[in-house]
Parts: structure tokens; C-alpha cells; sequence
């Protein structure tokens, strides 16, 4: 607020030519470039890691990538990753079955039913969502895995990774639903229809996209998380086994976080290669989430348009508000 | 009301009762033995385990076992510190930008990089930072100034050999990226919300548009940017794996230099669990229970924290930038 008081204190120079003025009127426009400059560097801050992380990785990945790692199993310290490929979109289609129900499920709850806003099932989720991964990892782990001897099992990572992603499900799934204009319900009630019909056929159809885009955050989560699966997934160099105990799994996070460390070349070019393969699928997430946003968003003049914009002629893009950067873990 | 909808609503409630429940009930054992020296000491040791259990307070235990978390606990909250220091600021300047000045196809380009620094998976952070940014950070910025700082006790902690890149200053950096997407994309989406006039108002009054910038709108989203800040520390007291990967996981010790290695909470839970099998009486594993349970209660604290500051310091209804 300073500067607002350098302003103030203008007036009492007297006279438009009067000493003072310019060099004050100078510092702080002086001031004015300082501050945008600092702002650039802290964008080119934000900037240079992306470019050094995604060029780094497909760096170092491209340099000894070998098309048998999508179509080969490990052998030894080298060999391929076509377990951990298998097992990582086994667990991810997974999540999504059992945390989509559950998820959209509670999220309609929320949105449609429960009378009083400050639910304690809301108060849960969020704390819930605040729980660092590694401690639902170790409660994997020591209730799932060896408590109810389970060992390490398919079903007790699909288990912790879904309560992992549950909140966020159900967040975006209420806030999507929150967004439809009231006046979708009010006239499926004045055409006599159900509430159920009504939110089938009416409601839920406007919030699909954001639905969608909060399970395909979810997936983003699952194919990244390491920590919640090391402890109840275990590894395993064949292909998944569907069996309730004793089912070890392997996925990509895992080679990664293994490999790299390994006193073989061959494990650090597959941990590179296997970088590389969550990076793709990420950047492809990340594209389809855009697509949803973009394609919705120029179709639906319901979407509540952002207040206050403050160029109209170059307002911002409709892309770039996924709810992506916000909300991973 | 449908029933079976009903009953789904109360899964993440019950999830959320059986973790604190099975932690408390795991941790019991370890609560008795260590008692309020967990806190204040830092030797960590797993005793002997060639020699027969005794027992202590009713816990059967190996001799000479002893766990105190000091170095953990101060290793995280540290380290998520820099990380806050480090990212908030970076964060806010790009928001200011990419609002205020960028044509909209560039803005949307730094919209990709942020989503792409959100969702690129943390052991992929990890290994950035073990090969790429921790040797770069010890070999040529830190070297800049290492060896000028004055040995005097407090400035002593940035001084001394850089080392190899493993260590707080990397995993600091590390979190600080990892969380700056969360800050600077909520601090975005607030300030394009900003009402133009309170703005053109400011500008009337002849400000410069950074002036306006500091005294009209980021006051506006203040309480807004304070819950994405709080989110951010949440995941990085949380963060695990790549804390793991850049940390060199140092047990037993306190951090005493901005390059050594330390250990988080989160980290050695991950890299300690292995080994736990190994103490046949299981109170390792009961001790990593209780610093689990620790690391919950500081990351809800926190988020406490957040909501009683917002509500204080909240002059506008804007929502809070919980994220999602």
C-alpha cells in the first residue's frame, strides 16, 4: 500500500510543474516494471521445470528405448514392461468401476438429496481427501494385506486406491450437479416426471462432462500414486492374477521407483522407459480432459459464464480451466 | 429417497473411521513404549534383535529398542516450509500474469503446463530430481553461495559442502513444483473473478496496474489463496515418493544443514515398512503407526488452521480454493 500513499501524498505539491511530481510519477512506474518483471520470472519459474521434466525424461527414455518394452516381460534386471502396462491399466480400469460408483454415487447424494448442507458425510470426504497416501498405503497394508492375510493382492490396492480417488469423485460429481440451472428440475416437476426419471434423463445429462473429467482426474491419480500400492500390491514380473489373496500385481510407478536405483543399466533405461510411459498417459489424460471442457463448453450456453472478465475481446480461453491443476494429490 | 444411494454416501465415512481405527489400535503399543520421549529425541534403533524380548510398560519389545520421531517431524514440517516459501510467491507472480497479461492462447499454454506439472506422477518428480535437479542445485547454484555465508549460528544452516543433490534444499525445490500448479491455478481462477469495476475504480484512482494489482485484487482472493496455500502444504507434508527419492531417507539424526540428508514422516514410512517385519515383537511397525497417526494430525491441524484463518481474514463470500 505504499505506493497508494505516495499517490496521496502527490497534491500537496503545489503547481502541475512543481518538483517532486516527476520522479515520484518515475518510481514508480520504475516499480510498476520491477513488479511484472518479477512476475515473468516466476512464470519462466513454473516454465522451465515442465519443459526440463517432460525433455529429461523422453530424453533420456528415447535414448535407449526399444519398442519390446511394450510387447516383453522383465527378465532378470532387464527385459520389458509389459506386466507392469497389463497391471497398471487392470488397476486403473478397476478404480474406475469400483470409485466411479461409489464416487458418482455419494455425489449425487450430495448434490440431489441430502437436505442439510453441511452433511457429515461431506465433512468426511474432505478429510478423507486430506489423508496423505502413504498412511492409507500402510493401513492397506497392515489391515488388508496381513491382517486379514490377504498378502499382496490385486484387490487390496484396487481397495486403497479407490478410497484414495473417492473424494475427488465425488466432489466434482456435486459440483457438476450444483451447476445444472435449477430450472431443469423445476420443469421436469411441472411435466409430472419423478425425481428419479428426472435426474436420469434431465439433470444428469448437462453435469456428464463434468463428471467425466473428475474420473478421468481419478485416473490421472491412479496411474501416478505409488505409495498406497508398494505395501498392497507387492510386484509381481507375470502377468495380473485375478485372485483375492496372494495376487501380486506389477505397474509402471513401481518399476520407476525401483529401477532407478539399481546397479544396472539395463534397470535405468527401464525406469526411464517407464517415465516416459506415464508421462504419455498423463499428457493423453490431460487432452482428453481439454477435449471434454472444450467441446462442452462451446455447445452449452447454460455453463454460468465467469463474471468480471476482464478483457471481453481477449478473454480467457475456454480451455483452460480443467479442474486438473487444482485438485491432484 | 433411494436407499441403496443412501447407503453408498456412508462408504467414505466408514473408510475414514476404519484408517483412524486401525491406526489408533496399531499404534497402542508403540504409544506405551515411547511415551513422550517420542517427541523430544532422535535415535532411532531397532534393538537387538538377536537377544530375547523383555518387556516395558506391558509391551514385549527387543532390548535396547528406542524410536524417537524429532528428526521426521522436523524433516517434514521443514521441508513442506520451503517448499510454501518457495512456491507461494512463484505461484501468485504467474497467476499475474498469465491474467493479466498473456493473450489467451498463451495463457492457455501456461494452463497446460500447470495441469502437466499436476499430473505428471511423483515418482516421475523423484527421478527428475535425483538425476536432473539435485546434481544441478549442489554443482551450480548452491556452490554460489555455500561457501560465503558467515558461520554464525543461524545463517550456519545455509553454509557447508553442497554435496551430491540429495537433501533438504532438492527435496524442497522438489515439493515447491510439485505444489505450485495447486497455488497458482486456484490464485488464476480467482482473480479472473475479480468484479472489472473494483478494478477500473482502482485504476481511476490512477494507480498502476500493479498498484491495483496489490491493493485492490489480491486482497479480494486473499482468503482464497490462503486455502490454496494450505492445500499445497497438505500435499507436501504428504508427499511421499519423491521425498523418498531426493531425501537420502537419514534416520537418527537431526537436519543441521539446508544439503544434508534428512527424512519425512511419509518417507521413512515408505522406506521403513520393508524392513519392519524383521522386529518379531511388531513394535516397529506399531512405531511407524504412530508416526502416521502424527503425520495425520499435523496435516489436519493444518487444514484446521486454514479454515479458522479464512474465516477471519474473509472480507468477500468467494468460495475457497479447497481445489476439488
Amino acid at each position: 500500500m505504499a505506493a497508494t500513499g505516495s499517490a496521496a501524498a502527490a497534491p500537496s505539491v503545489t503547481g502541475p510543474f512543481a518538483t517532486g511530481r516527476r520522479p515520484r510519477l518515475g518510481r514508480r512506474r520504475w516499480g510498476n516494471r520491477l513488479v511484472w518483471a518479477l512476475c515473468a520470472v516466476a512464470l519462466a519459474l513454473v516454465v522451465i521445470p515442465v519443459v526440463s521434466i517432460v525433455w529429461g525424461v523422453a530424453g533420456r527414455a528415447l535414448a535407449h528405448w526399444h519398442w519390446s518394452y511394450l510387447t516383453t516381460y522383465p527378465s532378470g534386471n532387464g527385459g520389458g514392461l509389459l506386466n507392469a502396462i497389463e497391471g497398471t491399466l487392470l488397476i486403473v480400469a478397476m478404480v474406475v468401476v469400483v470409485a466411479g460408483a461409489i464416487g458418482v454415487g455419494a455425489g449425487v447424494y450430495l448434490a440431489e438429496y441430502s437436505q442439510d448442507r453441511r452433511h457429515l458425510l461431506r465433512g468426511a470426504s474432505e478429510v478423507l481427501a486430506g489423508v496423505p497416501s502413504i498412511v492409507l498405503g500402510y493401513v492397506g497394508f497392515v489391515g488388508l494385506v496381513t491382517a486379514l492375510h490377504w498378502h499382496y493382492s490385486l484387490y487390496a490396492g484396487v481397495i486403497v486406491l479407490s478410497v484414495l480417488v473417492v473424494p475427488y469423485i465425488m466432489k466434482t460429481t456435486e459440483v457438476a450437479l450444483r451447476n445444472v440451472p435449477t430450472t431443469y428440475r423445476e420443469g421436469a416437476e411441472a411435466l409430472g416426471m419423478r425425481g428419479g426419471y428426472a435426474l436420469r434423463k434431465f439433470v444428469l445429462r448437462p453435469a456428464l462432462p463434468g463428471i467425466a473429467t473428475g474420473l478421468i482426474l481419478a485416473v490421472a491419480i491412479a496411474v501416478g500414486e505409488t505409495a498406497p500400492l508398494i505395501y498392497t500390491l507387492g510386484y509381481s514380473s507375470g502377468s495380473p492374477a485375478f485372485g483375492l489373496h496372494n495376487s501380486p500385481t506389477g505397474y509402471l510407478t513401481y518399476n520407476v521407483f525401483t529401477d532407478y536405483n539399481q546397479p544396472f543399466a539395463s534397470s535405468h533405461y527401464r525406469a526411464d522407459a517407464a517415465a516416459l510411459l506415464l508421462i504419455v498417459m498423463v499428457l493423453v489424460l490431460i487432452v482428453i480432459a481439454r477435449v471434454i471442457v472444450m467441446t462442452t463448453q462451446r455447445h452449452s450456453p447454460d455453463r454460468p459464464q465467469r463474471m468480471g472478465r476482464r478483457r471481453p475481446g481477449r478473454g480467457p480461453g475456454p480451455s483452460d480451466s480443467v479442474d486438473f491443476d487444482t485438485a491432484s494429490r | 429417497m433411494p436407499n441403496g444411494l443412501h447407503a453408498v454416501t456412508y462408504i467414505p465415512l466408514v473408510a475414514l473411521a476404519l484408517i483412524v481405527g486401525v491406526l489408533v489400535w496399531k499404534a497402542i503399543p508403540a504409544i506405551r513404549y515411547n511415551g513422550f520421549g517420542f517427541f523430544v529425541h532422535n535415535r532411532w534403533s531397532i534393538g537387538d534383535l538377536y537377544a530375547p524380548l523383555v518387556t516395558t510398560n506391558g509391551v514385549r519389545h527387543p532390548p535396547l529398542a528406542s524410536y524417537g520421531a524429532l528428526p521426521l517431524i522436523l524433516g517434514t514440517l521443514v521441508s513442506s516450509a520451503i517448499a510454501i516459501v518457495l512456491a507461494t510467491p512463484v505461484a501468485i507472480g504467474t497467476a499475474l500474469v498469465v491474467v493479466e497479461k498473456l493473450p489467451p492462447r498463451l495463457s492457455s499454454g501456461v494452463g497446460f503446463c500447470l495441469e502437466v506439472l499436476a499430473g505428471v506422477p511423483s515418482v516421475v518428480f523423484g527421478l527428475w530430481g535425483f538425476f536432473t535437479l539435485g546434481p544441478f542445485l549442489s554443482h551450480h547454484v548452491a556452490t554460489i553461495w555455500a561457501n560465503h555465508v558467515p558461520n554464525v549460528p543461524v545463517l550456519r544452516f545455509f553454509r557447508g559442502p553442497t554435496g551430491a543433490g540429495q537433501g533438504l534444499l532438492t527435496a524442497g525445490v522438489v515439493l515447491a513444483i510439485m505444489i505450485v500448479p495447486i497455488i497458482a491455478a486456484t490464485a488464476r481462477d480467482l482473480l479472473r473473478q475479480v468484479p472489472r469495476a473494483t478494478v477500473e475504480g482502482a485504476v481511476a484512482l490512477g494507480m498502476t496496474d500493479s498498484e491495483s494489482m496489490r491493493a485492490v485484487s489480491l486482497p479480494w482472493i486473499r482468503s482464497g489463496l490462503i486455502g490454496a496455500t494450505v492445500l499445497g502444504l497438505g500435499r507436501a507434508l504428504g508427499e511421499t515418493i519423491a521425498v523418498a527419492m531426493v531425501s537420502g531417507v537419514l534416520l537418527g539424526s537431526n537436519v543441521h544443514s539446508l544439503y544434508g540428508a534428512f527424512t519425512t514422516i511419509a518417507a521413512t514410512l515408505v522406506s521403513q515398512l520393508d524392513g519392519a517385519f524383521s522386529d518379531v515383537s511388531g513394535l516397529t511397525t506399531s512405531t511407524l503407526a504412530e508416526t502416521a497417526l502424527v503425520l495425520v494430525v499435523i496435516t489436519l491441524l493444518a487444514n484446521v488452521g486454514a479454515r479458522f484463518l479464512v474465516r477471519r481474514v474473509a472480507t468477500t463470500a468467494l468460495p475457497v480454493g479447497r481445489g476439488i
